[in-house]
């Protein structure tokens, strides 16, 4: 007869560290799987928006436009790109996601005027077809990279890190290598994809500077480029990328998602996206290039008001990625039996890395890709996109701004005591900034 | 990270072009190092009473009293050279430790080198106006160092700067960046050696350096350096009578050497050397990794 | 014949220049070490360069023809697509990078991670390599005459390495395999497209044991 009162679960070895140390103990490698930083992290939930009140004036809607447009690359690049959203697409495989998924992203992202990004795996004509601005990926692995996807390309990203795994390279586990992915990547079928967590030809911002001088030579000179980097030493990471000669610089913080990564890389490396911000934006004005080097910022991008607050810390863009995909269906509550073949339910997936996303995005099952069509997952994402947007717009005219790169750092306060430390912004109800003052 | 460059000249006569081919290798490097610029020259050898000091002071600063305090201080002749924003005295070596002295009255001032024949001038802004400002072209010698740089987790300022030195007549460049400097730092300064700033470029320079103080050779040190430096470095150290260069074993970061009847030169890119007398006839090489290249002996 | 001299035409006129696709051949003087000299090239050029070339010389590399009298700094004909790279002297670290295609000719020695993430191209090399040689090579043929370095093949996939001189420690997952018929025949048209005699029966082949395909526990200490 047991007394449920008396069942006390250990804080040190709760059930969820219980379970991975017999898994460990069974199967004797590091738990794989996809999606971010599951664990609770500082974020933009513990900022708030100052609105108007009779110190500041807010906006009518309708005619008194928020607009939200943004220029990327406009340091160096004789094409930079013009989107009219702050809001793009991140990086994503084909060989991670589906075809049809890849294709929603084009198709929705080219409906809001704003553009998406290719992934470890190259370019595929779905995505260049559907995508009206396409960012091409330069990464550690280089698999299908090619002069003429460069070429056909609107802007280039050298990938050197990102939030889930900064200093990791790729994974692609063997279930969702097929005949397509292989031949793109130039691998054997089904086998476990090994990475690299550097680039083949080049170490180092000095490196890197030649580098991105041969990739304008090939391109001759139109393409912005981003250097993306996963948060961690953001000052010296953002510095060194403008010193390398970015256009832009994109900033990944630690909830940043993935489709297969060492569960202990995605939760114990890397800073939370709210700090990185700060950091990033600094670093900008310690150089005096905020602004003319554009910053965009990912990594747990849910909603309107984190755009708006990212847009208030300095930021002239976010990008979603996990939450491009659950617009998408991921986790979605259909399909439950499928969840439940692999071990979770919906609410819980994080199984990209097995290949049997039961709603049709992170597989290359045809079966199970056939659930996801393009259409459909184009209108979900232009809904949330278009969420997204009148969100912000809400938030920033109620902030008195006409154009939402017009939210600045004193529209904003925090709520804890950590979130205004790393954001250096003050406490709400006082001048106290943690470490500042 | 970097650009560094070095050159020896194994011909006595053409030792007057020194200036002028360190001039050229450091404003090649630019690109690879905008932040700022520096260089170790060896040349004019003081006898054994005597020694030169670089010296660098921020912003103004009267050389000329400092020159009789130390006429004091040594009981003997000062003479001074104002350059820049430095100043290479030449004092006396009859066992007052000017070195110290100097930290102690004057600790706004930075000893930048010290030895029969280094000197060590840095600064702050892009290589070719420090070719300028410093007149580099002028100077001869019989080898010397330069280093341009993009900081990376050090601020940049004159003293962040390299060539560093901690050690009579020695210098180091690095280009890369060390991942375990500051367990080293903390270690060296338990065993006394005085490491001025948190670059990770000074703590190999301390280590060098230590390593010298307890016994080794330059040679010996190096080797051992391989054991305890963590990272990606290319290094290039100065003695009074040649350097040494060193790649540590994954040797991602470059480094190209070429060879002549008249100079030895080393650099992180070809382009820095392609600009030398003689080049089309050298022997042109990369060092290996984890390999101790040296010149001219300690 | 176009010429060019880089000490008073910028690389980036020269670049743009070939982009164009010259019907004539083009020769370059005083590369002095310059970087990204005929990169992104996409048509049957053909180019000759006198002179040590910087980084990258031939990046991305299609159907050009380019030579170098000269040696090569980190990256030659990193990415290249097809056609021809034919270097005199020796090459700098990264040589033929992450390359799927065509024919990179080494007629000196090649440093470090020579047919790094090699996706398709041969590298013929006659002299010796570097270490970390063909790491994550993924496909594609290199020839060594001389020797490899440490590491050689680390972690390799499909690639096929032939050597004739001495091998260092081997890299992770990377063996000995045998030399069939077929191999000595590929080995020959390689040797043959370089213009290099060798003894055939002297070269050894190497390629991946495949252990690294799929994890298992029992290969750990391999990674």
């Amino acid at each position: 007869m047991i007394d449920k009162r008396a069942l006390k679960e250990s804080a040190t070895f709760p059930a969820n560290v219980l379970a991975e140390i017999h898994r460990a103990a069974d199967q004797g490698i590091y738990d794989i799987r996809g999606f971010g930083a599951k664990r609770e992290v500082p974020c933009f939930d513990d900022l708030l928006f100052l609105g108007a009140s009779m110190s500041r004036y807010p906006l009518e809607g309708y005619r008194e436009k928020c607009a939200t447009n943004v220029t990327l690359g406009t340091r160096f690049a004789s094409k930079p790109i013009e989107l009219d959203i702050p809001i793009t697409i991140a990086g994503m495989s084909f060989g991670s996601l589906g075809a049809n998924a890849k294709e929603s992203l084009g198709l929705a992202a080219t409906m809001m005027g704003t553009s998406t990004t290719t992934g470890d795996g190259g370019m595929t004509s779905e995505e260049r077809e559907s995508s009206k601005t396409l960012v091409y990926q330069v990464l550690p692995s280089r698999y299908g990279l090619n002069p003429d996807d460069l070429r056909r390309a609107d802007a280039l990203e050298v990938v050197v890190g990102q939030g889930a795994k900064p200093g990791g390279g790729g994974m692609l586990l063997g279930q969702k290598i097929t005949e397509r992915v292989a031949g793109m990547r130039d691998l054997p079928e089904g086998i476990d994809q090994r990475s690299a967590c550097r680039h083949p030809d080049w170490t180092g911002p000095d490196d890197l500077k030649i580098k991105i001088q041969e990739l304008r030579e090939i391109t001759d000179y139109e393409k912005p480029i981003y250097v993306k980097i996963g948060a961690t030493r953001v000052t010296y990471d953002v510095t060194l990328a403008v010193k390398s000669g970015a256009d832009v610089v994109v900033v990944d913080g630690m909830q940043g998602g993935t489709a297969a990564t060492q569960d202990v890389f995605i939760e114990h490396v890397g800073i939370p996206t709210l700090p990185a911000v700060r950091l990033a934006v600094d670093a900008l004005k310690e150089l005096d290039m905020h602004r003319e080097v554009q910053l965009i910022i990912s990594g747990g991008i849910r909603n309107g008001a984190d755009a708006a607050k990212a847009l208030a810390m300095g930021a002239d863009a976010v990008s979603i990625g996990s939450a491009a995909m659950v617009a998408l269906g991921c986790n979605r509550n259909a399909w439950v039996e499928d969840y439940e073949k692999i071990g979770t339910l919906p609410g819980y997936c994080h199984h990209c890395h097995t290949g049997a996303c039961p709603v049709g995005v992170a597989t290359q099952t045809p079966e199970l890709e056939a659930r996801l069509r393009p259409q459909q997952g184009a209108l979900w994402l232009r809904n949330y996109l278009s969420t997204m947007v009148l969100e912000m717009q809400t938030l920033a005219r109620a902030c008195g701004k006409s154009h939402v790169l017009n939210l600045e750092p004193e529209d904003l306060v925090a709520m804890t005591i950590e979130a205004a430390a790393m954001a250096r912004l003050p406490l709400a109800g006082t001048n106290w900034i943690p470490g500042s003052n | 990270m970097c650009g560094i460059v070095g050159i020896y000249l194994k011909n006595k006569d053409i030792q007057s072009s020194l200036g002028t081919c360190l001039a050229s290798m450091l404003v090649q490097m630019s690109d690879r190092g905008p932040d700022s610029a520096g260089v170790a020259i060896y040349r004019d050898p003081l006898t054994e009473d005597e020694i030169k000091l670089s010296l660098f002071a921020e912003g103004s600063m009267d050389w000329q009293a400092l020159g009789l305090e130390l006429e004091q201080c040594t009981g003997s002749e000062v003479l001074f050279e104002p350059r820049a924003s430095h100043a290479l005295f030449t004092v006396a070596d009859n066992g007052f430790d000017v070195s110290t002295w100097i930290r102690a009255n004057h600790p706004a001032l930075r000893i930048m080198s010290a030895g029969k024949s280094i000197e060590i001038y840095k600064e702050k802004g892009p290589p070719g106006e420090f070719v300028s400002q410093f007149d580099l072209q002028q100077f001869s010698g019989s080898h010397a160092l330069g280093h341009t740089r993009m900081a990376t987790e050090s601020a940049v300022t004159t003293e962040h700067s390299h060539p560093f030195s901690t050690g009579l007549d020695l210098c180091l460049v690095h280009n890369g960046s060390l991942s375990n400097h500051n367990h080293l730092r903390r270690k060296l300064r338990n065993c006394g050696v005085n490491i001025q700033t948190d670059n990770d470029s000074e703590v190999a320079a301390g280590y060098v350096m230590w390593r010298m103080r307890e016994g080794d050779s330059l040679e010996q040190a190096l080797e051992r350096a391989l054991g305890d430096l963590d990272g990606f470095y290319t290094l290039a150290v100065g003695t009074a009578n040649g350097f040494a260069v060193l790649r540590d074993p994954i040797a991602c970061k470059p480094a190209i050497m070429a060879e002549t009847e008249d100079w030895v030169a080393m650099a992180s890119e070809f382009r820095a050397i392609a600009q030398l007398e003689g080049v089309e006839n050298a022997r042109v090489w990369e060092p290996a990794p984890a390999t101790v290249y040296a010149w001219g002996g300690q | 014949m176009s010429n060019f001299d880089l000490d008073t035409t910028a690389v980036r006129k020269l670049n743009q220049y070939l982009h164009q696709t010259p019907a004539d051949k083009v020769v370059v003087d005083k590369p002095g070490g310059r970087h990204s000299i005929a990169v992104g090239l996409d048509a049957s050029v053909d180019i000759t360069i006198n002179g040590h070339v910087g980084y990258y010389c031939g990046g991305m590399n299609k159907l050009a023809t380019i030579r170098i009298h000269g040696n090569a700094g980190p990256g030659v004909a990193e990415n290249m697509m097809s056609g021809t790279m034919d270097i005199s002297g020796s090459a700098s670290q990264y040589a033929g990078a992450s390359a799927h295609g065509g024919t990179l000719i080494i007629r000196g020695d090649a440093s470090s991670r020579c047919g790094i993430s090699m996706k398709g191209v041969d590298i013929i090399v006659a002299g010796s390599v570097g270490h970390m040689s063909a790491f994550m090579a993924q496909t594609g043929n290199l020839v060594i005459c001389g020797d490899a370095g440490d590491h050689l093949g680390d972690s390799l996939y499909e690639a096929v390495i032939y050597i004739r001189g001495s091998v260092g420690e081997l890299g992770a997952d990377c063996i000995e395999k045998e030399m069939t018929a077929e191999h000595v025949q590929k080995l020959a048209a390689l040797l043959h497209t370089a213009g290099l005699d060798h003894v055939l029966t002297d070269f050894r082949r190497y390629g991946s044991a495949r252990k690294l395909y799929h994890f298992d526990i029992d290969h750990a200490d391999e990674y």
